[in-house]
């Protein structure tokens, strides 16, 4: 069975800080972590490897310095890993990361079949969720997003049935491979790396490619140019306008809470006095006073 | 008659689980409404696809849509990616809109992004704030990065439609219009059943069907409670309110609640009217999800507490004594209209 997993270098969001003055993130001293998601997609990989035998490919898209988050997928596993790097793709939008994952997972089609393919459900950076889509629209495949858990999976007859978690429950799916999965953590649990794999990743050099070697990529679909959104403005978020503060050691606590009361009652936000009507009609405690 | 194609079109798509609306497709025919008064030439439409679904074009008409474009067919009946996206695209090559509307639900974000892909063009996640750039003319859409330390406006300047998924619950609901009335345009899918790799064998529906995004009434706790045993003095509060318990994140990573009542960046996007935070200390990240609360009161024992920064009412306090008292008071409040 091989699995290509997508894993993204973060900035580590817990230790993000902003320039209250520019409005810009302060990115010096944040360390780079792979994408908490990322991490299971990858253990997943390496889970269905160890039982069905095969390999995993682990693609990143990023600055040189993303081969430190491939080495820690060799910790994890990993047989193969690919770093997709060149100035060219700076300040891709999700359309043109879509467009190079895509382009270089059709390069490594053609070397031998895959049967799954493995993104993060969303980066903590991007945030967006639409790299995973994007790619599985592209390589026409299957999607599965919000994937919690999979069922089963026979790599010989070629379909999985997969758990996808929803606003209103847990939709059971059956799916074709190969099929493109967006994970949720619950996926798969991270271990702790064995002792082989760390000896294996401290040589491991990933395989780096360019924007036009191995594959020569569209240079119109990819970076600032394959982009069709651009970032007009960033601003840190205008905090609401705060309210007054009242202390119970100085007013009392009886008359603290008298006061917010009645500024909930003055705001007109909600009626507290009628709600005992409107949700409350067969409460047996509030009849023995009436 | 109006020169069709110079219709300037604002789409929002009109999600739907077995024939009922999803609010946020109301919240962003409002939105919708509020930015064709600032595009001339422009109209609000809706898309809808399912399956014996019709009678929702006239829901989305009183809230604002002069037109919906309607595909009916059985494999729509439960959502898909694939029919879904291929629907939708085809409306879009076909009708050229403008601007694109989608919920940023599970099932909108895994939609978006495939219409976006399938059609080329640029889609913008997760915004919060929708507005018309007033030297551009275009889609100014503005959405929270890096867990909500940074806001970024977003354009799309050559590519069309403009898309954006947006959050439930951050945009208001418009107040429907009861005669309004719009025109029903129906197209077909032609994809079968053997076209769609994806197959429903299953649903396991989620215990307990709480939904505190739509609660009007949310008291919410974090750290602060100290232990698990709070969360009961906050539901005490919250039944004689007629709300719902929220909570920060340590409390659902601690094991004293279930996810379901995370608000946040990484939870639930909530906007009642009156939210309660009982000792939670207002990180950005709980922030993120409850600042458009109509009235925000915070309880907490440290005065330079963040949250006392967005609330419309502070108090300096122990919650093990005010949360009581507030008990109380209301008590004493709903008693005394009974007997009146
Ligand atoms: C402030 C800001 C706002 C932005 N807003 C938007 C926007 O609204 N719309 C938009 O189209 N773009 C936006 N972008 C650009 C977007 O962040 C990048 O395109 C990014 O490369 C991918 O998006 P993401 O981080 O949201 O990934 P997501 O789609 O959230 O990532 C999901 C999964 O895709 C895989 N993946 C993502 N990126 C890579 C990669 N480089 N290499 C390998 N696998 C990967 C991982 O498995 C990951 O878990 C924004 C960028 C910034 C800085
Ligand atoms: C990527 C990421 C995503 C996150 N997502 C979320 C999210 O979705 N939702 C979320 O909530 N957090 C989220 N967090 C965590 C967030 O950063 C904060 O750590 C968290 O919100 C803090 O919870 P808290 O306010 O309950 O606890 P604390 O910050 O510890 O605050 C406890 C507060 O209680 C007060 N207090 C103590 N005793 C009393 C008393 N007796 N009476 C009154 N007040 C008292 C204290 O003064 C203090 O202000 C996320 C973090 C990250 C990094």
């Amino acid at each position: 069975m091989h699995t290509v997993v997508a894993i993204k270098q973060v900035p580590d969001t817990t230790n993000v800080r902003i320039n209250p003055e520019t409005g810009t993130l302060i990115r010096e001293g944040v360390p780079a972590i792979i994408n908490p998601y990322d991490l299971h997609a990858v253990e997943l990989a390496v889970r269905l490897k160890e039982h069905f035998g095969g390999k995993v490919t682990v693609i990143t898209m990023g600055p040189p310095k993303a081969a430190e988050a491939l080495i820690e997928c060799v910790e994890q596993g990993a047989d193969r890993c690919i770093l997709i790097t060149d100035r060219k793709f700076a300040a891709a939008d999700t359309l043109a990361t879509s467009y190079v994952l895509a382009r270089a997972i059709e390069a490594l089609q053609e070397e031998g079949p895959i049967d799954l393919y493995l993104f993060g459900l969303q980066a903590i950076d991007g945030d967006t969720a639409q790299v995973g889509p994007g790619v599985a629209t592209r390589l026409n495949v299957p999607l599965i997003s919000y994937a919690l858990h999979i069922e089963s999976i026979d790599p010989e007859a070629r379909v999985a049935v997969v758990h996808r978690k929803t606003e209103r429950g847990i939709e059971v799916l059956r799916t074709r491979l190969p099929a493109l999965l967006t994970v949720l953590k619950e996926i798969a649990p991270v271990q702790r790396a064995p002792l082989p794999n760390l000896i294996r990743a401290a040589r491991y050099k990933p395989e780096v490619w360019s924007s036009t070697d191995p594959v020569p990529f569209d240079q119109d679909q990819i970076g600032i140019r394959g982009s069709p959104t651009v970032v007009g403005r960033a601003y840190t978020p205008a905090p609401r306008q705060a309210g007054d503060i009242i202390r119970v050691s100085e007013l009392g606590l009886q008359e603290c809470v008298k006061r917010a009361l009645q500024n909930v009652q003055a705001s007109g936000a909600v009626d507290l006095a009628s709600i005992v009507d409107a949700k409350r009609p067969t409460d047996g405690n509030g009849g023995e006073h009436s | 008659m109006t020169d069709e194609t110079a219709v300037k079109r604002i789409w929002v798509f009109i999600e739907q689980e077995e024939g009922r609306a999803h609010q946020v497709s109301w919240e962003l025919m409002g939105a919708a409404t509020r930015l064709s008064k600032e595009l001339e030439g422009s109209q609000v439409e809706g898309v809808l696809l399912g399956y014996n679904v019709a009678h929702i074009a006239e829901e989305a008409y009183r809230y604002g849509a002069s037109r919906v474009y309607l595909i009916e067919d059985p494999v729509l009946e439960k959502y898909r990616n694939l029919p879904y996206s291929v629907g939708a695209s085809k409306l879009v090559q076909k009708y050229k809109p403008e601007i694109f509307l989608i919920g940023a639900t599970t099932l909108g974000r895994d939609l978006g992004s495939s219409i976006a892909t399938r059609v080329r063009t640029g889609l913008t996640a997760d915004c919060t704030e929708l507005a018309i750039d007033p030297n551009l003319k275009i889609l100014a859409a503005t959405r929270p990065t890096f867990g909500g330390n940074l806001m970024a406006t977003i354009l799309c300047r050559t590519h069309r439609p403009q898309m954006a998924t947006v959050r439930p619950r951050v945009l208001p609901l418009p107040e429907p219009l009861p005669t309004a009335t719009g025109e029903l345009i129906r197209e077909s899918l032609d994809l079968s059943e053997d076209d769609i790799p994806v197959k429903h064998v299953g649903f396991i529906p989620r215990e307990g069907g709480l939904n505190i995004e739509y609660a009007d009434v949310i008291v919410a706790g974090g750290r602060g409670l100290g232990s698990p045993d709070g969360i009961k003095l906050l539901e005490e509060l919250a039944g004689l309110l007629g709300g719902v318990v929220g909570v920060s994140r340590p409390l659902v990573d601690a094991g004293w609640i279930s996810y379901e009542h995370q608000v946040g960046q990484t939870g639930k996007t909530v906007r009642p009217k009156l939210y309660i935070a009982a000792g939670i200390s207002g990180a950005v990240q709980h922030r993120v999800g409850m600042a458009n609360s109509d009235f925000i009161l915070a309880i907490n024992t440290d005065p330079n507490a963040p949250i006392f920064q967005i609330a419309s009412l502070g108090i300096v306090g122990d919650l093990y004594e005010v949360i009581p008292e507030l008990i109380n008071q209301v008590k004493a409040m709903q008693q005394g209209t009974e007997r009146s």
